[in-house]
């Protein structure tokens, strides 16, 4: 008798041109680097899941359009939308945080509250 | 990139933005299946309609999001196309709002 195996589905991130939720939990310094992205801040953030507000273990490289510190929340664009900003326009970048955030509200639970 | 299903489960409240479009929103979407069930999967997503809490949406994600008069040249990757009537399955209608 014929078996056929079909392979499980492989788990894609399907979460790849999308805006998420993250935190800022590091910088990423980069002295040698192309001239087009000289003076740009880099920081490392961490995916977070909005109701836990626990990280992902999922990290990322993002260019820093706003100013963000160590700690705060933040979410990005990546793709081709990551080149519409100010800082970003016409620089070869793939990540750029585009918003702080105050507050994350779900089902009528502040699940995040910024201290000022 | 596709147009996924979701549903509005929270709101997020942001005051340094550097996105040029302060007139809209931020949204926090559950991706669902087509009946409506919510899964563990959170987006932020752009709201330009006025959507409101619970309601089924379809976003766009990714480059397409930004061909829409409001978001054009805007750094939006995620985008609330339109709010979800009804959905059939098979001439079945498997979600009504």
């Amino acid at each position: 008798m014929l078996k056929v195996h079909v392979a499980p589905c492989l788990s894609v991130n399907i979460n790849l041109h999308t805006m998420i939720l993250a935190r800022v939990v590091g910088t990423v310094v980069s002295t040698h680097k192309t001239a087009k992205i000289e003076g740009i801040r880099f920081l490392l953030l961490e995916k977070i899941d909005p109701v836990s507000m626990q990280g992902k273990n999922d990290f990322v490289v993002s260019m820093d359009s706003i100013g963000a510190g160590i700690g705060e929340i933040v979410f990005y664009v990546s793709g081709s939308s990551a080149r519409f900003t100010e800082t970003t326009e016409g620089k070869p970048a793939d990540s750029t945080i585009i918003a702080i955030v105050d507050k994350i509200e779900k089902d009528g639970i502040h699940t995040y509250i910024k201290n000022h | 990139m596709t147009m996924t299903l979701g549903k509005v489960v929270g709101t997020i409240v942001t005051h340094s933005r550097n996105d040029g479009m302060d007139g809209s929103r931020y949204l926090l979407i559950a991706r669902t299946d087509q009946y409506g069930f919510k899964r563990e999967d959170y987006i932020v997503a752009l709201d330009t309609l006025g959507v409101g809490y619970d309601e089924m949406v379809m976003v766009t994600e990714g480059s397409p999001a930004r061909e829409t008069p409001d978001t054009i040249n805007k750094p939006c990757d995620a985008l609330i196309v339109g709010i979800i009537d009804r959905i059939d399955e098979m001439g079945t209608i498997v979600y009504r709002k």
